[in-house]
């Protein structure tokens, strides 16, 4: 190294070790509606962006995993190497519900800790249009007789009579379990979140919607599925999101720009649902959160404390406040006390989804697992414009697909 | 076709008619573990041994939320709900013969188990779901 001019001392964790992995390049997409682009239109953008972003090419990339939950069994990998380039390598089409393109960045991050690749590109894209409501299969098509028909031997569709399957009302509930549980949470605690992170948006050129929104307007909008009102709910939309991971013996080798803007993987963390009582009839969103964030601190070597922001799988309002608990963002069974204290706000002990988060940023599914790690890692290297948070050290990204799959991953900026 | 009584039968095979209708749960013989649905083996410890069990009528509301925007053909609003009843079994249902407003559903209200009748197929058969209602 050259002449430091601040004499700080950074921890040896930023160091460069031949087996750590590290964020090279990335890129998003705005999201946004893209009636006139198709998905792999999207995805070439994200990559060929992210590609630039690390002055590499199509051509030194070793594996590409690209995540779509709707095209990953169109072969969006393949479809997109149609158009960026062809060369041979080992495509994955990576579809894991909302946890699609998370799990896309860590396939990569797997071959490369195996040892198979130094640099590989992962890319999250998806195009959803106005798809209206997620969840529940709908029980418009009446049967005309009625016969049990598989594992519970339903005789029709059973969304809106055996409870609700609309992803609405599943994360409200999971809302509401925790009220239940713990004191100082409520419709005003969920709203809070909502207005947030719209407040947060308007910083974001990157989000979906812009739009500051007051409480009394966000608890007045048409519900949804009490307490989740329509201002409380992401959006349906369009984007992409792509990521260059390389090794740490690789980047070693690169010149002093690439090392100093690339950004640690400290941890990489999948997990599904353990077994527990409650969540074989409801989705359990809370046990693999935490086991992941238990997983990926010790990873990591960090703590919550550690954390200059995070962003997290904000689907739903009532989501979000769950997972500052799950994530030990705050006290055991304190997320009312956390975000009524501004805590998660910008300007906060711990600010969460400074990009706006999927309730304004936008959640195109594939993408949405990159998109969060491009975000943090924008800020890791202090290129975040309007919305910087100062001096970010230390971040982390959490998503979740119902079934379930979830996804955490620790950065951390590099040491020069 | 027999008009005047249809013959019923439940909307989902855990649900068991007659004067007393209650749900049943295949409860694994080696954990406790207790499933409504059709098993391969047990999600808790693998085993492939289940028996079958009634679960108790009485419940208690441990979460819920109000849906306003339901799916198709489904009326709305309506209380979405997951119990846990007397025995300790966690069950999703829809709270029924109560007011749809989060001022009169209370987290932690006393519930019990009926039926009702959601519709008749062509052949004169009625389908009836359960819910539970205030106790």
């Amino acid at each position: 190294m050259a002449t430091t001019k601040s004499p700080t001392t950074r921890s040896s964790a930023t160091t460069i070790s031949d087996d750590s992995v590290w964020i090279l390049g990335t890129h998003m997409t705005r999201f946004a509606r893209y009636p006139d682009s198709d998905v792999v239109d999207l995805a070439a953008e994200a990559s060929i962006a992210a590609l630039e972003d690390g002055d590499v090419t199509i051509h030194d990339m070793d594996v590409l995993a690209a995540g779509s939950l709707f095209n990953a069994g169109t072969g969006i990998g393949q479809r997109l190497q149609k158009q960026i380039g062809q060369t041979g390598i080992p495509v994955y089409n990576v579809a894991n519900a909302c946890a699609t393109g998370a799990t896309a960045v860590r396939t990569v991050y797997l071959s490369i800790k195996a040892g198979e690749a130094d640099l590989g590109l992962a890319v999250g894209v998806e195009q959803m249009g106005k798809m209206g409501l997620l969840g529940g299969a709908g029980t418009k098509k009446e049967k005309k007789v009625f016969e049990p028909s598989g594992r519970y031997g339903a005789v029709t569709g059973v969304d809106g009579y055996i409870g609700t399957e609309g992803m609405p009302g599943v994360f409200a509930q999971a809302g509401m379990e925790y009220a239940n549980e713990y004191d100082g949470v409520g419709f005003e605690q969920f709203a809070r979140v909502a207005y947030k992170n719209h407040l947060h948006s308007t910083l974001n050129p990157l989000a979906q919607y812009r739009k500051e929104f007051s409480m009394e307007e966000i608890m007045a909008s048409p519900t949804m599925s009490y307490p989740n009102t329509l201002l409380m709910c992401c959006p349906t939309g369009d984007g992409a999101a792509a990521a260059v991971l390389v090794s740490g013996q690789r980047l070693k080798a690169m010149p002093a720009q690439a090392r100093k803007r690339a950004v640690k993987i400290s941890a990489s963390v999948l997990t599904s649902d353990p077994y527990t009582e409650a969540g074989q009839v409801q989705p359990d969103v809370n046990t693999l959160t935490r086991n992941a964030a238990a997983q990926a601190y010790e990873a990591a070597g960090v703590g919550p404390e550690d954390l200059d922001l995070v962003e997290l799988h904000d689907c739903f309002a009532t989501a979000e406040l769950i997972h500052y608990d799950n994530l030990g963002l705050c006290e055991p069974g304190a997320a009312g006390d956390f975000i009524d204290s501004g805590a998660p706000f910008r300007d906060g002990t711990t600010p969460v989804n400074v990009s706006g988060g999927l309730i304004s940023k936008g959640h195109p599914i594939g993408a949405t697992g990159v998109a969060n790690v491009f975000e943090v890692t924008t800020h890791l290297r202090g290129e975040a414009g309007d919305r910087q948070i100062a001096d970010a050290k230390v971040g982390l990204t959490h998503v979740i697909g119902l079934g379930s799959a979830c996804a955490v991953h620790v950065l951390e900026r590099a040491a020069a | 076709m027999q008009a005047d009584t249809p013959t019923q039968v439940p909307l989902v095979s855990y649900l068991r008619l007659g004067p007393r209708p209650h749900l049943v749960a295949n409860q694994c013989t080696n954990c406790g573990a207790r499933f409504f649905d059709r098993r391969n083996a047990c999600a808790q410890c693998g085993l492939r041994e289940f028996k079958s069990v009634r679960v108790d009528n009485a419940a208690k509301l441990k979460a819920f939320t109000i849906v306003h925007r339901a799916a198709p053909g489904i009326p709305a609003p309506y209380v979405s709900a997951i119990v846990e009843t007397a025995d300790g079994t966690t069950v999703r249902s829809n709270v029924v013969n109560c007011e749809p407003d989060p001022e009169v559903v209370q987290l932690g209200m006393n519930l019990k188990l009926t039926t009702y009748p959601i519709g008749t197929d062509d052949h004169g058969t009625e389908a009836v779901a359960f819910g539970y209602q205030p106790a």
